[in-house]
């Protein structure tokens, strides 16, 4: 059942991922990473994290994704507009890429991975609220003034004309 | 079929580390660059995650995973905010177009 889960929603964000690089049209690409961020969080309940399964579809489906469409429709006079790359341009970035993913996979399948000392049971909400505020309160903190700025300066940046 | 282990987790995530640099540098729209790099941390979302499921008893793969969330957002806002600058200026987001410091 697990690998049978594992399999659907690993392929499904995969072929989305792929979907993104073969589309030339952004808005298809936009609708693309849509599968690809679902896939993910779905794998993140099947790792039991629930709770950064709720966020990444809060968050990255909710709001960045969201934000990207808007991007597409602001900057595009057609949505269907495409640039396309040249051909040496792709063929370059394909055997970068290819060589990338297959000496991952390799090193990956190689290495000796020791075996998991217990499963971890399914943590709470409470447990990472604990820690955020315990153990990493000064990035928990960084992060509020980050999200701060990002919001003053996204604002400024977005301006319209003077 | 194998139970799946952390191994496939790792395998899943290279590939889709790979396919966000591949759209990172194939892409000439920005937003399409963009969502390369949501790719990219995605993938090392799912690292994160599976690390902190199959080796770590600790939970602090879930809390790292969450600041990148955090930070992927940020990152999106002001790239956006700055392809609408670049939009204005260029009447494009054709990156191959933004080769100027004065535009």
């Amino acid at each position: 059942m697990e690998a049978f889960a594992f399999y659907l929603f690993g392929g499904v964000a995969l072929l989305s991922a792929i979907g993104i690089l073969v589309s030339r049209n952004i808005v298809r690409t936009a609708v693309c990473l849509l599968g690809t961020l679902g896939g993910v969080g779905c794998l993140y309940f099947l790792l039991n994290a629930s709770f950064l399964a709720a966020i990444q579809f809060i968050v990255y489906v909710g709001g960045t994704l969201i934000l990207i469409i808007f991007g597409v429709m602001l900057t595009t006079k057609s949505p269907w507009v495409a640039f396309t790359p040249t051909r040496r341009q792709v063929a370059a970035g394909c055997v970068v890429a290819v060589m990338l993913a297959f000496g991952l996979c390799m090193l990956l399948l190689q290495a000796d991975w020791p075996a998991a000392q217990k499963d971890l049971a399914a943590p709470s909400v409470k447990e990472i609220g604990n820690m955020l505020l315990t153990d990493y309160l000064v990035p928990f903190e960084a992060a509020s003034v980050l999200l701060l700025v990002v919001m003053i300066g996204a604002a400024y940046l977005a301006r319209g004309e003077k | 079929m194998s139970p799946i282990g952390l191994q496939h987790y790792l395998v899943l995530s290279a590939m889709i580390f790979s396919a966000g640099i591949l759209c990172m540098v194939t892409k000439r729209n920005a937003i399409g660059i963009l969502i390369g790099i949501e790719l990219v941390l995605n993938a090392a979302n799912i690292n994160l995650v599976a690390f902190s499921r199959y080796q770590a008893v600790s939970l602090d793969g879930h809390i790292v995973a969450l600041f990148v969330i955090l930070l992927a957002a940020a990152e999106a806002a002001i790239g956006i905010a700055i392809f609408m600058n670049f939009y204005n200026t260029l009447r494009t987001i054709d990156v191959d177009r933004g080769d100027e410091l004065r535009g």
